[in-house]
Order: structure tokens, then C-alpha cells, then sequence
């Protein structure tokens, strides 16, 4: 079960924001909304939490160290970076940590400064991933996001003058965001010589307020024939900075500068989410926690495991992930995986230019570009 | 009102001079089904308890519309002067597409209710059922309904009825079904008026089957009305056109609940249970007799009427397609008009085409089988049936139009119908204008009265089974009736506009429809397509034909992107689930060429939603 082949990470999920943006679904909670949770209590409940996953894992003699830990949300930078620390050394203490471990935080642009990153690096931190979603004021609106463009180049300097490395997060697609305002954005990026970017499509989410705006016709719904434009701008524009793609929506300068994390998810890897609301996967077991982070409380304080629900998905679920994830990255599935039906497909695939006709050859499946737009055709073809 | 009748007659026992046979026909809502619960309730058959508005629908799909569909027949117990009789009554529905199922109860009675709402006067098929009755040699008795009503008018219409049959206004009589007043000088009228049967009670028993319903606990019920002799429990009988042979298992009447009895006499009519499953053992028209002593003549049976519109029924999971098999065949036996023949289609796989009585008859019919037998349906496109010939010569009926012949063709011959409209006259010059718009022919034009008139138009009927009835409604704030019926065939200039997706015909789309209509009718669905097809990989034309010539074109430009380009962090159950169900959705598409079409996606368009409604 514990494959050597596995790497094992850890998420810890921070569920606090200080607004919630209209388009964002994530388990998020705002001060109003904690009901009696403190943010104070946080590295309290994630360790009792840490040292409940310590006696699980060593009750399966699961001795690995942590390849990769992430700090999401949520805004994990809402909290002082001395809880950041003590969580980690929490992990440490528990796990340790691999020789070239990767140490990520999602940093809100409102709440982080000099003094931060050089905290964050002080206890481990190696890399941030900074949400600056758009350089144009506009649309930043439209997203509720409250940080002044202006300030991100400044940012990205004083973190790397920390000596941690910056990820960049954009969305593109946003209700009245033309071409040339995401060219704006993909400028700024090209200005700050980044080695890594996660470019996402606004995805209208169910029960968002933005979802609301839509459905009342206050805003147009985004257009997905511009997203597919968008998003072809941005590869373009992306590989003459240097950057390549790894995954349908990373592109990172070098195998070094990929995120580690992220791909372990692709990669089906184990990680155990720590936090309200995480997901874990060890083994051939899912599960996911409570997610009120007053409930989540409530149950790791009582010693009980905070997990809410589970699954084993069966051997035909787990071939549909694997396909499914391994098709998002530029790795790909090994094709002698499929099964002959699916194989019949690969043809034709190649033909309408959704799959990579060399790499096929050479018995990968690999996403063309025109295929990673179209992922979700060509990963319901090959599982059929 | 307690029951004047305190000891019913006994079925088998009772002479036909004590016997009366009676149906109740008017127009649709005229109120013949809550006249007949007034009956049920002042002959004591039914108490005030158990009663609830319009007991014989029982039907769900007839208690949720409020119509009735089919007939029901009961018998009740009557005393005038210290006689008891048994009155046997029928309740017939009203509206046009259930014509036959009243011309069935007729031969079953001597005497007709003709009811007319006293707000109302009398309308089309008032005129249709009437006809129907003096065909059939019945008694009519003529009765004002609804006389509670502040608007009603039975003076004026009183006077409208009696020119209409004969007789002095003064003989109409005037009840309220909703209050009962009047309703037992009525029944008094119809013991007096109404003739009793007359047969041999000696001769070899003769029955006429005038319906039959299949019951899934019992298995067929029969209704008969014993025209000679008598048939008995435990007797062996025979179906004179099948020569099938069963034992009677029960014999009674409805009263209104079965009621099993020694048997059934001259005159008499009640319900026969022979313990038979295979539907067609008993057929609407048949005479029964007896096995030992037959008789020799059968009795006149029905002629089975034509249908008018013909449509494809196809089970959304061809797999179900046995269970369409049988479910058809069970109405079938109830509902004699009702015709199939299995057929075949590219987009839609097995099916059956039907032909029915009219557009209410057919959804009447696809909701029953979806209801009664848990099917899920398609309807394809309705369509009336055409006569077709070729260069060569040939001719052909052509129920679906993909099956219209292919080479050259000389004629295409459509069928005919007289139509009898009635209407306040303020509405005539707009009933000519859609008339005339449905290439209707005015025959002529009638004051009914001074207010009212009667026009009769021949009309192809592809022009008004779809929607006719509609627009003749809103033109006229509701105040026009329509009553038609077949008068033959004509030829026109008509043409079958196909629709293809990606060059690929789809049959259940193709329509014969008259040159004129052609082209909105190509511009109407490939809109609707456009809407409803998801689009593909690749761009996918959309076009209307009518042979090689294209005449409508849309364009259902390529989707270029699919993929949820978010960040879902370790949420891959959430991803995997979303897939699955995409895929859940892939298998209820069906292959059209290259292009996957959404199963919802045939029915919406052809149901056309409401888009048509408001044209
Ligand atoms: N006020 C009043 N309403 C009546 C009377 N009789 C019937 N109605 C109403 O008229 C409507 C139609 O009544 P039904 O008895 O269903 O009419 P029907 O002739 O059986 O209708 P079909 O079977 O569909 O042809 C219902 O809403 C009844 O409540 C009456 O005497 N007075
Ligand atoms: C886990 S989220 C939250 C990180 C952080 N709180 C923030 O908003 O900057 C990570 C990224 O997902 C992207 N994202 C969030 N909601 C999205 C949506 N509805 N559609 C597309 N991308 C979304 C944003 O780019 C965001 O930076
Ligand atoms: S800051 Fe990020 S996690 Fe918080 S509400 Fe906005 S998008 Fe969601
Ligand atoms: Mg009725």
C-alpha cells in the first residue's frame, strides 16, 4: 500500500478570508461567519490533528517524510507567520521533512509585506503563490478583489528578496474582460520574469454571488469561445517568456520550478489535508474533513477524527482518475493503460488534433494544445 | 332525497319492459358526467359519502383534466308509480377525437339525454352527437343543463332546441346536474319516453361486446348489452368472428362497482370476466353467444373508424420496446380506434406508428402509456395520411413522412374534411380569415337564431388536427365550437421538407406540409435544432431540404473549449463525479452521423415547446 513510488505531502487548508470574493465556492469563512471559531485556535486544532494523522499512519508502520506541504485556502496569509511556522514544525517534528522539501503558501496581495516573506523563509517557507488574479483595475472589481495592481511587482521582489520563490495566479475570462485587458495582464506577467504561473478560466460556480449576478442578468455569463482565445494568447505568450506548460493550467520555466505539490494531486499521489474541509488521499482511500472550522473544532478537540466522509472508489473509479488526472499534465498516461476500446479512439484522437500524433508513437498520451482546451472530450473518450 | 327504488331489480330476472337503455351526449363540459352523479346519488347507488365530483372518470389522466374519455356504464334502480325499473345509463365523452367511443355506446341504448349548457346553447358536436343518435333510430330526450347559472338563458335556448328536433320549447326539460334539480322528473321522463328493449328471449343468445378494458388483477372485462337469449355464469360462450371459446367466469353489472349476478337477459347490460389475459380474445364489435347453442347471425358490428394522424411512438430505452408492444395492445382493447404497426427509424431505433382520432387522442394515448405502463415516450412530428403517386404510376398511403417515395412524383392527394363551425356572428369575418389561411373552402352559412351561426368549410386536415383548434379558440375569445368530420381526399401542391444535420437526413424531422409552408416550417426547426444540439467538435450545418434543394440553413459553429481550467486542489472525487455524470449524459445520445444529438434534444424539438403556441 505505501508504494515507494508514492511521495507523501501535506495541505493544510486555511479557511479564513477577510471578505468573501463574489466567484469564489472555496471553504472559506469570514469573521461574521466563524460562529465562535477562533482563528487563534488554529495551530491548536491542526496539531491535535497533525499528531491523530502520526498515530494513523505509524499504525501502518507509513514512516515517509514529507515531500511537499501546501498552505491554501482560504487565505492562509491572514494568519500572523508565526502560526505558519508553528504548524511547520509541528510537521517536522511529526513526518520531517524530505532533503529538498517544497514549502508552499497561497499569499493574499492585501496581507502580506517584507517582514512576512522574510518570516515565512525563516521558518521553512520555500516558494508563494500570490493571487493576483488581474493588473486591470476593472476587472479586479468585477472579482471583488480589494489589492492595488501597483503593488504586485513590489511584492514579487521583496519575496525573492527573502529568498523564496513566486508563483503567480491569474484568471482570465471575467465578465467584461476583453482581449486586450488580458493582454494587460499577460504584459504585467511577461514584466515580472516569473518562473511559474497558474492562469485558471473564471468558472461560475453554483450558489456564488457572481452565479446571482449572472442569472438576474446584471453580468454577461463568460463566453467560453473567448476563454479558448484567452487561453491560447496566454500559452503563446507565456512560451516566449520562457515558461512551458506542465499542466492545462501551470506553465513553469523549468522542471525545478514546477510545483511539486500540485503535481502529486496529478500525479495520485498520497497527501493527507489537514483543516476544515481538506481532502486526503492515502492508500487507495479518500476521505474529507468536517467543514465548519467551529465543528472541526469541536471534534479534534474531543479527540475524535474530523473526517466527514470517505470512499474507495473501485478499481474502474480509480482507472477513470487516473486518465483523468494524468491527461491534465504534459507527462500524460501511458497508453497501454487504456482499455482496448479506449484504444481504438487514440486514432482518431490524433487525427482531429486532440492528441500528440509523436508522443502517441511513443506510447504517451499527451494533450495537444487544441486538446487541453478540449480535456474533458478527450478524457471521457479514452475512459469509455 | 332518499331512493324511490328500494329493492333493485335483479339482473336475469328482469323483463326488458322494465329495462331502459340510455346514454347522455353533448358537448364537451356541457355537463353530462356530473348529471350522471346527481343519478348515481338520487337512485341510491352511490351515498353522499362515497360521492365525489364526476365519479365515472376514474381515469387519473380524466379526473386531472376534467373530461371524460370513455364511456362508463351503470346500472340503476328507478320506481315511477310503484314500478321498479332498471335504467341503464351511459356517460359519454365529449370532445371530437371520442366520437367513436359515443357512436359504440349508442348501439348499446334506445334512448340519448342530448344536454346543452342553458349558458351555452348548442354548439358543434351537440349538432355531431345529435346526428349521431337519430342515425342510430334512439329516442331524444332534450335537456337544458346548469339552469343555476346566473347567465344562463333557457328560455332563448330552449326555443334554439326545440326548432332544432322538433316539439314545443315547453318539452325541453331544465335541470341543474350541479344542484340536482330536475333530475328525477327527468328520469321519470326517461322510463316514460324512452322505449324498452325488445329481443328474443328464447332464441340462441346474442350479445354485442360494445367495450372492453383490461384490468390487471381480473384480466379482460367485457361490457356487453345482450340484445337476445341470456348468457349465465359457469355457461361455455363463444366470440362469433373469432370462434374463441371460454368459460364465464363472472357475470354482473355496474352498479357503479361490479356487481356479479345469475346472469343477463334480454336487453340487459353488464360486464362478462372469462379469466383471459390475451387481449385480443375480445374484441370491440363482436357478438357473443353460446358455445352448445349458437347462434347463426352475428350481430352488426362496429366499423372501425380511420385515424386521422399518424405519429411514430418511440421508448426512450429501446430496450422497453416489448413493453410498448404490450402496453398497445392492452388500450387497444379498450380503445378500438387506436392502430399501430412497428416501425423503424435512424434516429430514434424501434417504435411503433400509430394513428389515432385526433391530437388529443394521441397525447391522451402517450400519456396513458407513459402513466400505465412506466414508459418513458417519443412522439415524432404528427402527420395526417397522404396518397402518393409516381411517374410510374404507382400510388401509396404514406403514414410517415420518411417514407415518401423517393423518385418522381406525379401527385400527392391529402385527406378532406367537412367542417362545421358554430360562433357568435361578430366572429365570422375572422373565422374566414383563418380559414382562408388553411385553405378551407366555404360550403355555406347558417343563422342558428338570430345571434349565432353555423359555417361549414371543407378543409384539408393537415391544416387543423395541430393547432387549428387553438387559434379558432383565441380568435374568438372561446366562444366558437368545431365539429368535423372526412370527406374524402384532394390533391395538392404538397412537398416533404427533410431536415439534416451535417448532410444527414433525420427522419424523425421530416414533414409533408403544403409548398406554401415549406419554408417557415424548414426556417422553425432548424432554429430549434440549433438551440438544442450541444455543440461539437466540429462546426455542424443544419439544414431543411426539400429533395436536393436546400431551403433553411443554420450553423452550430465548433466548441473549442471543455476543460474546467480551475484549481481544484485535492477535491478529486468532486472532478471524477462531474465526469462520470458527463458521461452518464453521452449514453442517452444518439448517433445522427458524426453528430451527437441529446435524446432531450429530439423530443424538445419535436414538441416544439411553446414557441409554436405563440406564433
Ligand atoms: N353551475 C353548474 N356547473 C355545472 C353543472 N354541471 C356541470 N357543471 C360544471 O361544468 C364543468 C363540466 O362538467 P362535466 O360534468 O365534467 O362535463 P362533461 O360534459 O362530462 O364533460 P366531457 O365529459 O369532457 O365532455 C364542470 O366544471 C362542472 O362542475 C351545473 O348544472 N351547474
Ligand atoms: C485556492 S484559490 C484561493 C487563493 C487565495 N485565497 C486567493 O484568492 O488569492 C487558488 C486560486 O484559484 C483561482 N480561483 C478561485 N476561484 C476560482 C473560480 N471560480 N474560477 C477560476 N479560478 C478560481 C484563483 O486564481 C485563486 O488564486
Ligand atoms: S480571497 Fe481567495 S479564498 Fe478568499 S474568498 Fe477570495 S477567492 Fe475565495
Ligand atoms: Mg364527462
Amino acid at each position: 500500500m505505501n508504494s515507494p513510488l508514492r511521495t507523501l505531502s501535506a495541505y493544510i487548508h486555511v479557511p479564513y478570508c477577510s471578505v468573501r470574493c463574489g466567484y469564489c465556492d472555496f471553504n472559506t469563512y469570514t469573521g461574521s461567519e466563524l460562529r465562535g471559531a477562533k482563528r487563534s485556535d488554529f495551530v491548536q486544532h491542526v496539531g491535535l490533528e497533525i499528531a491523530h494523522a502520526r498515530r494513523e499512519l505509524s499504525a501502518t508502520s507509513d514512516d515517509r517524510t514529507l515531500d511537499t506541504v501546501f498552505f491554501g485556502g482560504g487565505t492562509p496569509t491572514i494568519l500572523p507567520a508565526s502560526d505558519i511556522a508553528a504548524v511547520l514544525d509541528l510537521l517536522r517534528d511529526s513526518f520531517g521533512f524530505s532533503a529538498d522539501a517544497e514549502i508552499t503558501v497561497e499569499a493574499n496581495p492585501d496581507t502580506v509585506d517584507r517582514e512576512y516573506f522574510d518570516a515565512l523563509r525563516a521558518s521553512g517557507v520555500t516558494r508563494v503563490s500570490l493571487g493576483m488574479q488581474s493588473s486591470v483595475p476593472h476587472v479586479l472589481r468585477t472579482l471583488d478583489r480589494t489589492h492595488d495592481p501597483v503593488r504586485i511587482p513590489g511584492l514579487v521582489e521583496q519575496a525573492r528578496a527573502s529568498g523564496v520563490a513566486v508563483s503567480v495566479d491569474v484568471i482570465y475570462g471575467t465578465p467584461g474582460e476583453s482581449i486586450d485587458d488580458w493582454q494587460r495582464t499577460l504584459d504585467a506577467l511577461g514584466d515580472l520574469q516569473l518562473d511559474h504561473v497558474s492562469a485558471y478560466a473564471l468558472i461560475v460556480e453554483d450558489g456564488t454571488a457572481l452565479a446571482r449576478k449572472i442569472k438576474r442578468g446584471e453580468i454577461a455569463a463568460p463566453d467560453p469561445d473567448l476563454h479558448a482565445e484567452m487561453y491560447e494568447l496566454a500559452d503563446e505568450r507565456f512560451e516566449l517568456m520562457g515558461l512551458s506548460w506542465y499542466e492545462v493550467s501551470n506553465w513553469s520555466r523549468s522542471i525545478e520550478t514546477q510545483s511539486r505539490h500540485n503535481l502529486a494531486y496529478w500525479r495520485n499521489h498520497d497527501w493527507w489535508g489537514f483543516g476544515a474541509g481538506a481532502h486526503s488521499h492515502i492508500g487507495d482511500r479518500r476521505w474529507w474533513n468536517i467543514k465548519h472550522p467551529a465543528a472541526y473544532g469541536q471534534a479534534v478537540s474531543r479527540g475524535v477524527s474530523p473526517q466527514l466522509g470517505e470512499e474507495v472508489p473501485t478499481e474502474a473509479q480509480r482507472s477513470l482518475e487516473h486518465t483523468m488526472l494524468g491527461l491534465r499534465i504534459r507527462e500524460g498516461i501511458p497508453l497501454s493503460m487504456l482499455t482496448p476500446r479506449a484504444r481504438l479512439k487514440v486514432a482518431e484522437l490524433i487525427s482531429t488534433g486532440l492528441l500528440d500524433g509523436i508522443a502517441a508513437i511513443e506510447g504517451t498520451g499527451r494533450l495537444t494544445l487544441r486538446g487541453r482546451l478540449l480535456a474533458d472530450t478527450v478524457i471521457r473518450a479514452l475512459t469509455d | 332525497m332518499s331512493p324511490r327504488a328500494h329493492t333493485p331489480l335483479k339482473p336475469a330476472s328482469t323483463a326488458p319492459e322494465q329495462i331502459r337503455n340510455f346514454c347522455i351526449i353533448a358537448h364537451i363540459d356541457h355537463g353530462k358526467s356530473t348529471l350522471a352523479d346527481r343519478m348515481l346519488q338520487i337512485t341510491g347507488i352511490v351515498d353522499d359519502r362515497s360521492m365525489r365530483a364526476q365519479y365515472l372518470d376514474r381515469m387519473d389522466i380524466e379526473r386531472e383534466r376534467g373530461i371524460t374519455i370513455k364511456s362508463q356504464a351503470v346500472r340503476m334502480p328507478w320506481e315511477v308509480d310503484g314500478v321498479t325499473y332498471a335504467l341503464n345509463m351511459i356517460d359519454t365523452p365529449g370532445h371530437v377525437d371520442f366520437t367513436y367511443e359515443v357512436s359504440r355506446s349508442l348501439a348499446a341504448c334506445e334512448g340519448a339525454i342530448l344536454l346543452v349548457d342553458a349558458a351555452q346553447g348548442i354548439e358543434a358536436q351537440t349538432l355531431a352527437n345529435l346526428y349521431l343518435a337519430m342515425e342510430n333510430d334512439l329516442t331524444i330526450i332534450p335537456v337544458l343543463n346548469k339552469i343555476d347559472l346566473p347567465a344562463a338563458d333557457p328560455e332563448k335556448y330552449a326555443k334554439e332546441l326545440a326548432s332544432l328536433i322538433g316539439g314545443s320549447p315547453d318539452d325541453v326539460l331544465r335541470v341543474s346536474g350541479k344542484t340536482g334539480v330536475g333530475v328525477d322528473v327527468l328520469l321519470d321522463e326517461v322510463v316514460a319516453n324512452i322505449p324498452h328493449p325488445v329481443g328474443n328471449a328464447s332464441a340462441p343468445a346474442r350479445a354485442m361486446i360494445f367495450d372492453s378494458v383490461y384490468d390487471a388483477y381480473r384480466g379482460v372485462i367485457t361490457y356487453v348489452r345482450v340484445v337476445d337469449g341470456a348468457l349465465k355464469p359457469r355457461e361455455r360462450i363463444q366470440m362469433m368472428s373469432t370462434k374463441a371459446a371460454h368459460e364465464l367466469l363472472e357475470i354482473g353489472v355496474s352498479s357503479p362497482e361490479p356487481v356479479p349476478s345469475q346472469g343477463l337477459g334480454v336487453g340487459e347490460v353488464g360486464y362478462l370476466i372469462t379469466g383471459v389475459k390475451d387481449v385480443r380474445q375480445s374484441k370491440v364489435g363482436d357478438t357473443v353467444t353460446n358455445l352448445q347453442k349458437p347462434a347463426t347471425q352475428a350481430l352488426a358490428g362496429y366499423v372501425d373508424p380511420k385515424p386521422m394522424v399518424f405519429s411514430g411512438l418511440y421508448p426512450i430505452d429501446g430496450s422497453d420496446y416489448p413493453v410498448l408492444r404490450e402496453a398497445l395492445d392492452k388500450l387497444k382493447l379498450s380503445d378500438a380506434s387506436l392502430n399501430y404497426e412497428p416501425e423503424t427509424s435512424v434516429a430514434l431505433g424501434f417504435g411503433f406508428r400509430c394513428g389515432f382520432l385526433g391530437l388529443l387522442h394521441l397525447e391522451i394515448i402517450t400519456e396513458r402509456l407513459e402513466r400505465e405502463f412506466g414508459l418513458d415516450l417519443i412522439a415524432t412530428a404528427p402527420s395526417v395520411p397522404y396518397e402518393v403517386t409516381t411517374e410510374d404510376g404507382k400510388t401509396a398511403e404514406v403514414t410517415n413522412p420518411s417514407e415518401y417515395p423517393t423518385g418522381k412524383i406525379k401527385s400527392v392527394s391529402e385527406p378532406v374534411v367537412k367542417v362545421a363551425i358554430l360562433t357568435p356572428k361578430d366572429y365570422v369575418g375572422t373565422i374566414m380569415e383563418l380559414c382562408q389561411s388553411r385553405r378551407g373552402n366555404l360550403l355555406g352559412m347558417d343563422y342558428l337564431g338570430e345571434e349565432r351561426v353555423e359555417m361549414r368549410y371543407t378543409m384539408p386536415l393537415g391544416e387543423i388536427v395541430f393547432d387549428f383548434f387553438d387559434h379558432l379558440k383565441s380568435r374568438t375569445q372561446g366562444y366558437a365550437s368545431l365539429d368535423y368530420e372526412p370527406c374524402g381526399e384532394q390533391e395538392a401542391d404538397l412537398v416533404k421538407v427533410d431536415i439534416l444535420l451535417q448532410g444527414e437526413q433525420v427522419d424523425a424531422f421530416s414533414a409533408i406540409v403544403h409548398k406554401d409552408k415549406a419554408y417557415s416550417y424548414g426556417v422553425l426547426m432548424t432554429e430549434r435544432l440549433k438551440k438544442l444540439i450541444p455543440r461539437q467538435q466540429f462546426e455542424v450545418p443544419i439544414q431543411a431540404a426539400i429533395g436536393a434543394r436546400i431551403i433553411a440553413r443554420e450553423t452550430i459553429s465548433a466548441i473549442r473549449k471543455d476543460v474546467l481550467a480551475k484549481c481544484y486542489g485535492g477535491d478529486i472525487t468532486r472532478k471524477r463525479k462531474l465526469l462520470e455524470k458527463q458521461k452518464e449524459g453521452k449514453k442517452r445520445m444518439k448517433m445522427v452521423g458524426r453528430v451527437e444529438v441529446p435524446q432531450e434534444a429530439f423530443i424538445a424539438a419535436l414538441q416544439g415547446d411553446d414557441e409554436v403556441k405563440k406564433k
